[in-house]
């Protein structure tokens, strides 16, 4: 298991360092220092062995996190554990800082005494922890005995993301489709691979201990409903709407099982904000944009460039936050643009034309052309050509998603699934969304 | 730390008011974070510990725990507040007491820790529970007697029982690492009822709760395929869970429990299915994530291609990717690569080849030249982009390009030697030994088309004592090799490099090897020509492939740091804990064959390095063996690569006496076999029948009724001392129109032998076990048990030498064991052979005479009835007989299980006891084993 953890600065400061094993002693924490943070060249790996003792880091900002050992630990857990640490630390102090994590030294080594006993990951929800380690640390005395005891079964128990007794005046309930659609594309617009990897991100603001029941229109449900059905014409309707999910996995609240089973998402949802599910899909996706890319060389010194953007959407909605970034040779001297819409602008610090425009209608199209000056080098080596990035916003998911239905149950309290308001909001953003030139 | 802080903070620390005292603590531990030694301050800091506020005692614990150690005797002041915090009536002061505890190693405090411990394992708050759970572990690592006379592992066993689902996870975690440094005890006495307990609290615990039940898991072997299946039910629905340390887990359990499940039935399929989505997924994780999680399908791919065959695009590389997962994705990539996807694969690593990290440059283009290799339709594709990149003139992109190119000329040799003449263009470019090498070798095996091959030669031996062994080693061959081919413009410049290499040098591999030549060319030069310039053995396909063992242990650790770092655990894990070797449960003699050559060339008698398998980048023994030595150690004639049938009967014969001599003989054959082997055209995949050894059929008196045929009696095949005490003897049997092989298990050792499996390497009629092996009962000392085992024809084909000789390695709990033997081809004989009169005609017509082949058969004193009689049953047919004056000809149809058809005519003459045998197949060589077979048949 974890036999230590340390935090990091920059410059290779030790943070924050607690020693769970015997077995990894003071000059741990120095040879990592040495090897990886002090190491000149670019990170080769994630996990870095030296002298039999076994480094696992991660890097947020500037700040190092490693997790040390000297046994054959479950690696996938070590940097779940690592990003969980990470978020809870965030949920209790924002950023992770070098400033805010001397600031709160002494809550970050309370929190490490709690999630990890032994080196072995514990119960590491924020909404958990919140109720029994805070930063006042002044609870103990004013905890009642039946306090003291709901906060240890919620620590322990089924429901660990929830506590009992929750209270709103109003019952409601925010979900946000967000997805983030991957293209990679070859010069003459054929589609290397793309697919959309897409969260349902649930605020839930409901009294008591909501059963709760999530609906889509994935394509195995609708299936097996319109088999069930009568009509065939129900079936071809709603199977154009449907979509195919290549896989999906959900918050610790939903049960497994059930969905295994019945293919259906149910769970009490932890109170606030939380990820839902997270899936993934390739089978006909609505690329948003296309790139056309022209790059000529003139001579040796001269370079044009012609970039056309099409967008591929219902003429009613608008893309928003349109970024396309152009790649340009280490050894540009000057660049001149023009655009016919937005504006575009040469950054020589990130070697690359960056073309903005805030708005954009679909099905409509726009230009760019550009004429690169570059040095006579005497480089050898070919200029790679990075491919053309863009980033975007739209309203509405890429995949073809749909929210079927929300309900929601509470048998003990009364308010029905009627009574809750619910919203439900689609967005549309670029991952990686690259044509290649 | 200077003395005058100290002394403030010791001030502080003895103040009235208690937040400058919970300051001062403050302070003391993050001098202590930076590593300041503050142990001076330990009394003043423990008599902060009387305290009602939870978070200053929280501090003053960290301090204790960093500590105590030091201060031993100090520490034990601290007892007493713990043993009262176990009794408070708030849980959670109750549990930090118990975990702080057991933080604490100090020996003196174990025994106090005892009794409050005990309290606390039976707590009524389940937060205390799941928190003893944990202590009860580390109580064991300071004191694993103590823990043991005091009964808290039974206690610990209950709680796998407990109410909680999160006790139940602690305790299972606990107990796995206390029984890993127990091997041998059956500490966690997995059981159903268990198993059941466990798959249960999995439904409701946290995630990481689930992560520990899932590896406790994957420790237990099932009693049979059906409680297997039934586990992998209720454990897929864990790969839908968002943490992806959860969802490898639960891959590893599928996985290993997978091996047990028959391969026909539904669920298997469904399984495999299930895999892949969950595996891809988890390449959108985290890039740190994303490493581990390649690292670990790396291994799936290796072990199940066929779960990821059709997911090629997830593994592109894109641009942005950190390096470390670029590189492992290519890696697969090329695993991946087939028929099927090689023009995407090829067009994506043309493009990373211009990318800007050397190192991802380097294996892009290694990678371009796997391909060439593993997918024979893309090689000449291959070739013109490595030679596009050569012309990028681009330094490491040209040196890696020539040391792949070698290895295309090794796998398709005489095909794409029209590079040469690049390729020396770029000669004084390479600086790199691997590099330089390459070129040396193209240039000596190719010494008789490149004109200047001397003077090219000659150059690289100015500097000779500059280079690097590996290059040395290869220069020296090369300029043996032009001698060889050019002897006589060549004397000066051959004595010149053996006498840097044996006078000169200091290098013993160097000096042997010079040795070698020179008396070589001194006593026999027709030899050394035989020996230098022989056959390559062939290249495998895939390469970096782990050995098959470490394989099956390295995937019972998915998830954990071996199955990153592909490397047991004992490689990196210090003492005894947890590195005892994993296994995979034992599906006996599945069908599996695609593995078996891999366990053939793993084990390779002849040299120690293995041959067959392209050596990783920087294996210089292995790089030497497989380029030039190969063939001498093992002494014998390559094949030559059209076949005759004389050359083959020779070789037959070399060979028997090697297997004979060797009784080790696998390796030996399978460089023969895989010797390239030039096949007649038209002859398929699947191109000839060996002769039959001893396949002696009885006809029992019965005419015209198909008997059933003699079994030769068992031979043995595997001799005890050869197999650390197992003797495995065995025959081949053909029993209603199924192939047997007959074995027998004798343990001639002292110990139990159990987990017995049997894999084919692949041979030239796809013979494989259609089932598992069947030794049910472990296998006491000096018992013997008798096993038939049914084959298949479907498994993997390999032209064998000779045609009937087949691999075999047995496996058991001990070791891994090979060797050879041959079955009679008469075994192949189908049923249905026997061919209709018109078609016979019409095909005997149709195959070319000079596929014809006759042969004598001598005292032979059977008429053409019974002739016929004993040969239809050993499944020869007779189609029609002609009677001219007093000779009986019989026209005569067999079909193989390949399909195969061969047709004879066998001419009897009344009152001579010699026959005349005419064979004629669309497969030449195989004739003279159907002769061996009538021989055989007739005469016994």
């Amino acid at each position: 298991m974890i036999g230590g953890l340390f935090i990091y600065n920059h410059k290779g400061e030790v943070l924050i360092s607690r020693v769970y094993r015997d077995d990894i002693g003071r000059n741990a924490v120095d040879a990592f220092r040495v090897n990886v943070i002090h190491a000149r060249q670019q990170v080769r790996s994630p996990v870095t062995n030296i002298a039999r003792t076994s480094f696992f880091h991660v890097k947020r900002s500037n700040i190092w996190l490693a997790a040390v050992t000297k046994q054959n630990v479950n690696a996938a857990m070590v940097f779940e554990f690592l990003y969980k640490m990470c978020d809870v630390m965030t949920a209790y102090f924002g950023k992770i800082s070098e400033e805010n994590i001397k600031n709160n030294f002494v809550l970050i080594y309370e929190l490490l005494d709690e999630i990890l006993d032994f080196g072995y990951p514990q119960n590491s929800e924020t909404g958990a922890l919140k109720t029994f380690i805070t930063q006042q640390g002044i609870k103990s005395q004013l905890q009642t005995k039946e306090e003291q005891s709901q906060i240890t079964s919620q620590v322990t128990g089924q429901i660990g993301w929830r506590r009992e007794g929750i209270k709103y005046r109003r019952n409601e309930l925010f979900l946000d489709v967000l997805e983030s659609v991957n293209l990679l594309m070859s010069p003459q617009g054929q589609v290397l691979s793309a697919h959309v990897s897409g969260r349902v991100v649930m605020k839930s603001y409901l009294s008591g201990m909501p059963e709760c029941k999530f609906g889509m229109n994935d394509k195995i449900v609708i299936d097996k409903q319109g088999k069930g059905g009568t009509t065939d014409e129900a079936g071809k309707s709603s199977g154009k709407q449907s979509i195919a999910i290549d896989d999906c996995t959900f918050h610790q609240c939903v049960r497994l099982s059930k969905f295994d089973s019945e293919r259906s998402i149910s769970f009490i949802p932890p109170d606030g904000e939380y990820e839902l599910m997270r899936y993934r899909t390739t089978k006909d996706i609505i690329l948003p944009f296309r790139v056309i890319p022209l790059v000529r060389e003139v001579g040796r010194t001269k370079l044009e460039v012609k970039v056309v953007i099409k967008s591929n959407f219902k003429p009613s909605l608008l893309a928003q936050k349109i970024e396309v970034r152009i790649p340009t040779p280490l050894n540009t001297s000057g660049v001149q643009v023009i655009c016919m819409k937005g504006k575009a602008k040469y950054k020589a610090s990130e070697n690359a034309i960056v073309w903005k425009i805030k708005r954009m209608a679909g099905m409509k199209e726009s230009q760019i052309s550009a004429e690169i000056e570059l040095l006579p080098t005497n480089d050898k080596k070919k200029w790679a050509r990075p491919p053309i990035s863009m980033n975007f916003e739209v309203p509405f998911a890429p995949s073809g998603l749909k929210v079927r239905y929300l309900k929601v149950f509470e048998p003990k309290l009364n308010y029905s699934d009627h009574d809750v308001i619910k919203w439900v909001r689609y967005i549309g953003r670029s991952g990686i969304y690259e044509t290649r030139c | 730390v200077k003395k005058r802080e100290i002394f403030e903070l010791k001030a502080e620390l003895n103040s009235d008011k208690k937040e400058k005292k919970k300051e001062a603590v403050k302070k003391v531990i993050a001098s202590m974070t930076v590593g300041k030694d503050v142990s001076a301050l330990f009394p003043d800091v423990v008599n902060c510990m009387q305290t009602d506020n939870l978070e200053l005692k929280k501090l003053v614990y960290l301090y204790l725990m960093n500590y105590a150690k030091s201060q031993p005797d100090m520490a034990i002041m601290a007892v007493n507040t713990f043993v009262k915090d176990c009794e408070d009536p708030n849980p959670l002061i109750r549990a930090l007491a118990v975990r702080t505890m057991g933080c604490i190693r100090v020996d003196k405090i174990t025994e106090y820790l005892c009794e409050p411990l005990r309290k606390c394992l039976k707590d009524e708050d389940p937060y205390v529970r799941k928190t003893a759970a944990v202590c009860v572990a580390k109580l064991h690592d300071i004191n694993a007697q103590l823990v043991e006379d005091q009964g808290f592992l039974d206690t610990l066993k209950d709680l796998i029982s407990d109410s909680n689902p999160m006790v139940v996870a602690n305790a299972v975690a606990a107990l796995s690492e206390i029984a890993e440094s127990h091997p041998n005890s059956n500490l966690l006495d997995l059981n159903p009822q268990t198993i059941n307990k466990l798959l249960t609290a999995l439904n409701e615990c946290t995630e990481w709760g689930q992560i520990f039940i899932l590896d406790c898991l994957a420790n237990y072997t099932p009693r049979d395929d059906r409680e297997s299946q039934s586990i992998c039910e209720r454990v897929t629905p864990r790969l839908s869970h968002a943490n992806s340390a959860v969802v490898l887990s639960a891959v590893k359990v599928l996985m290993k429990f997978m091996e047990m499940l028959p391969k026909d039935l539904d669920y298997y399929g469904t399984l495999l299915k299930k895999l892949a989505p969950p595996l891809v997924t988890l390449l959108s994780a985290e890039p740190e994530l994303q490493y581990v999680a390649l690292r670990n399908i790396n291994l799936i791919v290796q072990k199940r291609p066929e779960i990821l065959k059709h997911e090629m695009k997830v593994f592109f590389v894109k641009y942005n990717d950190p390096i470390y997962v670029k590189l492992e994705k290519l890696d697969i990539m090329i695993r991946l690569a087939s028929q099927a996807n090689i023009a995407q694969v090829l067009a994506e690593l043309k493009e990373y080849a211009t990318e800007v990290d050397v190192d991802f440059v380097r294996k892009a283009v290694r990678a371009i030249g796997r391909c060439a290799i593993k997918v024979e339709q893309s090689a000449e594709r291959c070739v013109s982009t490595l030679l596009d990149l050569i012309q990028t003139k681009v330094n490491y992109v040209v040196q890696e390009a020539i040391v792949v190119i070698k290895d295309i000329f090794r796998k398709y040799p005489n095909k794409y030697e029209s590079v040469i003449a690049t390729l020396c263009e770029n000669l004084d470019s390479l600086d790199e030994p691997e590099a330089r090498a390459a070129m040396i070798w193209i240039v000596g095996e190719y010494a008789e088309r490149i004109d200047n091959a001397d003077e090219l030669l000659e150059s690289f031996l100015e500097g000779f004592h500059d280079e690097s062994t590996q290059v040395q080693l290869q220069l020296l061959t090369a300029i043996v090799k032009l001698f060889l081919k050019k002897p006589t413009e060549t004397q000066e410049l051959v004595q010149q490099v053996l006498s840097l290499a044996t006078q000169d040098s200091d290098n013993p591999d160097l000096r042997d090897r010079g040795y070698i030549y020179w008396r070589l060319l001194s006593t026999d030069p027709v030899a050394a020509k035989e020996v230098v310039l022989a056959e390559k053995p062939l290249i495998s396909e895939e390469t970096d492939l782990i050995e098959p063992t470490l394989l099956d242990e390295l995937i019972c650790h998915i998830g954990t740091l071996a199955s990153v770092y592909h490397k047991p655990p004992s490689a990196f894990v210090e003492g005894g804990r947890g590195v005892q070797h994993k296994r995979l449960p034992a599906r006996a003699g599945s069908g599996e064959s695609a593995e078996s050559p891999d366990v053939g060339q793993a084990v390779s008698a002849v040299s120690d390095a293995p041959p067959a398998v392209i050596p990783s980048q920087g294996d210089l023994l292995g790089d030497l063996l497989n380029l030039d030595l190969a063939p001498p150690t093992s002494n014998v004639p390559p094949v030559p690569s059209s076949m005759q049938m004389g050359a083959m009967d020779l070789l037959g014969g070399g060979l028997d006496s090697l297997v004979g001599l060797q009784c080790s003989s696998l390796m030996v054959s399978s460089v023969l076999g895989g010797a390239p082997v030039g096949m007649p055209a038209g002859l398929g995949a699947a191109p000839a029948v060996g002769g039959g050894l001893g396949d002696l059929f009885d006809l029992g008196g019965g005419v015209g009724v198909t008997a059933g045929s003699y079994i030769p009696p068992k031979t043995v095949w595997l001799p005890a001392m050869k197999a650390k005490g197992l003797e495995i003897s065995g025959t081949f049997a053909r029993r209603s129109g199924v192939i047997h092989m007959d074995l027998s298990f004798t343990n001639k050792a002292m110990s139990v032998m159990t987990d017995f499996a049997i894999q084919f390497n692949k041979n030239s009629f796809g013979l494989a076990p259609a089932g598992p092996l069947q030794v049910l009962t472990p296998l006491s000392p000096n018992q013997t048990v008798d096993v038939s085992l049914p084959l298949s024809t479907t498994g993997p084909v390999m032209k064998m030498e000779p045609l009937n000789n087949l691999q075999v390695a047995v496996k058991n709990n001990i070791d891994v064991f090979y060797f050879s033997c041959q079955y009679p081809i008469s075994l192949l004989f189908v049923e249905d052979g026997k061919m209709d009169r018109q078609v016979f005609l019409a095909t005997w017509k149709d195959i070319p005479s000079e596929n014809e082949a006759q042969f004598q058969i001598k005292d032979c004193h059977l008429n053409s009835d019974a002739a016929s009689n004993k040969l239809q049953g050993s499944n020869i047919f007779t189609v029609a007989k002609r009677t001219v004056d007093t000779q009986d000809m019989l026209y005569q149809s067999v079909k193989l299980t390949n399909g195969i058809w061969m047709l004879a005519e066998l001419r009897i003459q009344t009152g001579n006891p010699n026959s005349t045998l005419s064979v004629k197949c669309r497969a030449p060589e195989v004739s003279q084993y159907v002769y061996q077979c009538y021989e055989l048949i007739l005469r016994n």
